[in-house]
């Protein structure tokens, strides 16, 4: 198992934290004027999702993480598990509900997802920055109405509910920026 | 209280550039104004050293000696981080009282407040002892930032204050049980330097110069560097040692000045053996310096103040 130091400490680094994998959310080196530096590290735990600040002293050893990030297709869920296939191998892995719960508004069957996988199970699931997702219920829309600013709720098909233009109609395709939440354009 | 916005990167990228170096001349020439008015003499000092520091928590970088033709000749020259050997032996030889403004170089891990190279202001005041030096840079810091308060604090009374912890008569095993409580650390260390420096940047450090400058004084004795040691009021052995803060930034690092050439050697020896502890090479002692003490460096008081670090707040 390789070890990291925290001279490599950098956003996005995977290490192991009282067993668990975690993400570098943010590092910042402080010091005295004089004396001992220490890393103050925000520290995301991929298991559990808690996001919390530990200090390392400057010079420590950490153990790496093995994870990897793949490509894989949604195929279904059922009371447990969210499922996900390697669209080579066809090889089929189940998600917790906890790996998916970021993905979870947007995520939609056949949609390309990066997994990150730990041990071979997910660990967390990347929807793609954009999604094309239908419009499931939403007041009747305004014809001609493109007045800049003014928007009203739409429930997406996946239940997941984002502001829209006052002119969007039910069962319009609508493309989503999954990093913010928020409707981008009809698709 | 002074804007903190200065201490952001980014937002000072989008400051225009000529406004930039324009507060930058204008600050260095108000502090050579000042310097000249006390009459300090300016002077320069090389940067380039034969000896590297031995302080177990700085590195110097080095530069090839493209220039070798004996055996005896220096493989690197270690660059200064900062004036302070070179400038006690030009006090030792007589200047009276100097100011440098130079670069110093650190192999510190970059971040927010610290870069590999940046501009020091550097001074020393013969027969000035570490209060009347306080009061210096604090008329200093008016003349550049008008109306600042000014807070003195002992390193003491602030740990007290803000960790609460007495951190001359707790233990390390003491100092790391309140650390754990109030920090999540992900090592353990025997040293009692190592959690004073966690308490004072992850506690302390935070609360100094919310409302102007604040001078935290009187370090304990294991943390005098190159300062010299005094008895409080408290009968508590003390380093003769202040640091200027504003908005929690460490802005300045101050000493009355160790002269007693026997002394200076065993932290030196101190600090190698430290370095051997840690599995690192012991580090030569600096003989210019060691000379200058031998001589006889008269009774001063030296401080250096980051230049970067205080343009963010001008």
């Amino acid at each position: 198992m390789g070890t990291y130091s925290t001279n490599e400490f950098k956003n996005g680094l995977k290490i192991i934290i009282e067993g668990d994998p975690c993400n570098i959310v943010d590092n910042e080196v402080v010091k005295p004027g004089k004396g001992q530096a220490f890393n103050r590290v925000r520290l995301k735990n991929l298991k559990t999702g808690r996001t919390w600040e530990k200090t390392f002293k400057s010079g420590e050893s950490v153990e790496a993480a093995d994870v990897m990030e793949t490509d894989m297709e949604y195929l279904y869920c059922d009371d447990e598990f969210w499922y996900f296939m390697d669209p080579v191998t066809f090889e089929q892995v189940p998600a917790s509900a906890a790996a998916i719960e970021d993905a979870k508004p947007f995520l939609k069957e056949q949609e390309k997802c990066i997994i990150t996988l730990w041990n071979g199970a997910p660990l967390t699931v990347t929807l793609p920055n954009f999604v094309e997702l239908a419009v499931g219920e939403t007041d009747p829309g305004l014809k001609g109405d493109t007045a800049q600013g003014a928007t009203k709720p739409a429930t997406l098909v996946t239940g997941a509910v984002v502001r829209v233009p006052l002119f969007i109609d039910q069962g319009e395709v609508l493309k989503i920026d999954t990093r913010t939440g928020e409707y981008v354009s009809r698709a | 209280m002074i804007e903190a916005t200065g201490a952001n990167p980014a937002a000072l990228n989008k400051q225009n550039v000529g406004e930039r170096l324009a507060k930058r001349a204008a600050t260095l020439a108000r502090i050579r104004a000042y310097f000249a008015e006390q009459q300090l003499l300016e002077v320069e000092t090389p940067l380039l050293g034969q000896y590297p520091v031995t302080d177990p928590q700085l590195d110097n970088l080095r530069v090839e000696n493209p220039f070798i033709n004996t055996p005896s000749d220096l493989d690197y020259f270690y660059l200064a981080t900062s004036p302070e050997y070179a400038m006690k032996q030009l006090l030792s030889l007589g200047s009276g009282s100097i100011y440098q403004i130079t670069k110093a170089f650190r192999q510190d891990a970059p971040g927010r407040l610290h870069a590999t190279e940046f501009t020091m202001l550097e001074w020393y005041r013969l027969d000035y002892d570490m209060d009347a030096l306080i009061d210096d840079v604090a008329s200093l810091i008016q003349l550049l930032i008008p109306n600042t308060a000014i807070e003195k604090i002992s390193y003491r009374e602030a740990f007290i204050r803000y960790a609460e912890v007495d951190p001359f008569t707790a233990t390390a095993a003491q100092l790391e049980n309140i650390a754990r409580k109030k920090i999540d650390v992900s090592f353990s260390d025997q040293s009692k330097d190592v959690w004073l420096d966690l308490l004072l940047t992850h506690c302390v450090e935070k609360h100094l110069g919310r409302e102007g400058m604040t001078f935290l004084f009187d370090y304990p004795a294991s943390q005098s560097a190159l300062a010299r040691l005094d008895t409080d009021d408290n009968g508590l052995v003390v380093a003769k040692r202040f640091e200027l803060y504003i908005n929690g930034i460490e802005l300045a690092n101050g000493y009355h000045e160790l002269t007693d050439a026997d002394e200076q050697m065993r932290r030196f020896t101190a600090d190698n053996q430290q370095r051997l502890q840690a599995g690192e090479p012991a580090r030569e002692i600096d003989a210019g310096l060691m000379a200058a003490l031998e001589r006889g460096l008269p009774n001063c008081a030296g401080v250096a103040l980051g230049i970067d670090r205080l343009l963010l707040l001008v």
